[in-house]
């Protein structure tokens, strides 16, 4: 599904990305975990094409991304920070978004999913962090991509908006989808994700299942382990 | 691009400040046109202004469109979109709708008036024409000034100094060049220095239409004595879509170039 070689970015003389490498394979959900600015925003960025690497070859579902902006109809995004227009409605941000990109009918499942119909004629500028995380999430699930990507899909969500947005995820994969999802909600991963991928300084420091990182750490629980690691390397 | 364009342009037609731009116009305009009692003497008046007024607000608001829908660029970034038609799509967004302000706010005031049975009629359209190059240069500078500044009040300030500079800058040391230097032949100097600068070079091209030789001044004597009237108008008009074509060549080349 996404292949990635060698791959270098820096910024100014920052380095985040020094020679990364990683692979993942069709249907799954990932989890791309680590320390604050290792680099995980800026790898998807730089899948999404957002961001230009230094070096480096990515390919999405066998297509080199620097051959055009084709391949973005694969990939559904959620952003970190939902930003929208403020004088837009909801609605017309959801038609707006449809006409840009091609015409689907999930949307109005996921509008109910989420329970946004008192909000559609509501602007953008007047609705709550956590309902903007929800239009968020609306306008990304409702392509029906082959490979979704959400950044820190968690934030701002309510209890029970967090446990349909679970089910959602998982009913994602049943239909085989690659799903990539970066959290620094430990409890959420591990409930969630079928691999971890670890970065750290820039690097792929692992990659396998939660039982694999616990048995490499020597560690009893998820959370345990992820903080050895970042103790091991920073002591 | 075209669906990027239409909503942009959606966007600011919505917007407040392109309804203060327009009413500021038709005030303008009615008020000249109350005073001056003359359709040619409206215009010159109406051309020192726009000279002025049009690059600020075109540089403004190109910074301000940019900066303030910065996130949502990004959200079209993730979309199968080409980068440049996302920001081409947002220039001309702009750049249209602030010319569309520009010229129905002139244009409705004028034709009540009695624009189309007075011979003002050419004039007239060539200030409007003048202040649609004038709106497009201006945006596209100001995109590009912004899209080299993250930090917005950084931008805020190139944009500022830049207008500043064309607008009143360039002519003082322009002039003060040409008394320094006044021993030595200037024609040509004079000329290339009209071109470099959008705004000397559309005061040039509106007084040479005009035909008005007192206001004309010295370059805009050298440019008639040079090229002539209708070879003046070509090579001025020439020299203005350059100025709107490199920025938009810049705007392209910097957004491919850009992490988000």
């Amino acid at each position: 599904m996404i292949e990635i070689k060698d791959l270098y970015k820096k910024f100014g003389k920052n380095e985040v990305l020094s020679g990364l490498n990683l692979e993942i394979g069709d249907g799954g959900i990932f989890a791309v975990l680590g320390p604050n600015g290792s680099g995980k925003t800026t790898l998807i960025k730089c899948l999404l094409g957002m961001v230009i690497p230094n070096k480096g070859a990515i390919s999405v579902l066998g297509e080199n991304i620097k051959n055009g902006s084709d391949y973005r109809h694969q990939i559904d995004y959620l952003p970190q920070i939902a930003n929208f227009p403020n004088n837009l409605k909801v609605k017309e941000l959801i038609t707006m978004i449809k006409d840009l990109r091609g015409n689907v009918n999930l949307d109005k499942e996921l509008i109910s999913l989420f329970k946004l119909d008192p909000f559609l004629d509501k602007k953008l500028g007047n609705l709550s962090g956590g309902t903007k995380q929800k239009v968020n999430l609306v306008l990304t699930f409702m392509f029906d991509s082959p490979l979704v990507i959400l950044d820190e899909p968690t934030s701002g969500l309510d209890p029970i908006s967090l446990l349909r947005l679970k089910k959602l995820i998982q009913a994602e994969k049943a239909k085989g989808k690659t799903i990539l999802i970066t959290s620094h909600i430990m409890s959420f991963v591990e409930e969630i994700s079928d691999e971890i991928v670890f970065l750290l300084e820039g690097k792929i420091y692992f990659k396998g299942t939660i039982t694999e990182l616990k048995n490499k750490t020597n560690q009893p629980d998820f959370e345990h382990a992820i903080a050895s690691i970042l103790t091991d390397n920073h002591a | 691009m075209l669906k990027i364009l239409k909503y942009s342009f959606y966007d600011l037609m919505r917007s407040r400040w392109s309804y203060v731009y327009f009413a500021f116009y038709l005030l303008l305009g009615v008020v000249l046109l109350f005073l001056n009692n003359d359709l040619s003497k409206a215009v010159i008046t109406l051309m020192n202004v726009i000279i002025v007024l049009v690059p600020l607000i075109g540089t403004i608001f190109g910074v301000m469109y940019y900066y303030n829908s910065k996130e949502f660029t990004e959200l079209l970034l993730a979309q199968p979109l080409k980068r440049s038609s996302i920001f081409l799509g947002q220039y001309l967004g702009v750049a249209i709708s602030l010319s569309m302000s520009l010229i129905l706010g002139l244009g409705i005031p004028f034709v009540f008036y009695g624009l189309f049975m007075s011979n003002a009629i050419w004039d007239f359209s060539l200030l409007l024409i003048t202040g649609t190059f004038l709106t497009f240069i201006f945006t596209a500078l100001a995109f590009n000034i912004a899209l080299s500044n993250e930090n917005r009040i950084k931008g805020f300030g190139y944009a500022i100094l830049l207008w500043l500079f064309l607008a009143i800058i360039y002519d003082g040391i322009f002039l003060m060049s040409l008394i320094i230097f006044e021993d030595y032949p200037l024609d040509k100097l004079s000329l290339v220095g009209t071109m470099l600068n959008p705004i000397d070079l559309s005061r040039t091209l509106i007084l040479l239409k005009l035909d008005i030789s007192a206001l004309l001044g010295y370059t805009g004597a050298v440019f008639k004595q040079f090229f002539g009237t209708s070879l003046g108008l070509i090579i001025s008009f020439a020299a203005l879509t350059l100025w709107v074509v490199l920025p938009v060549l810049r705007i392209t080349m910097k957004a491919k170039k850009k992490d988000f």
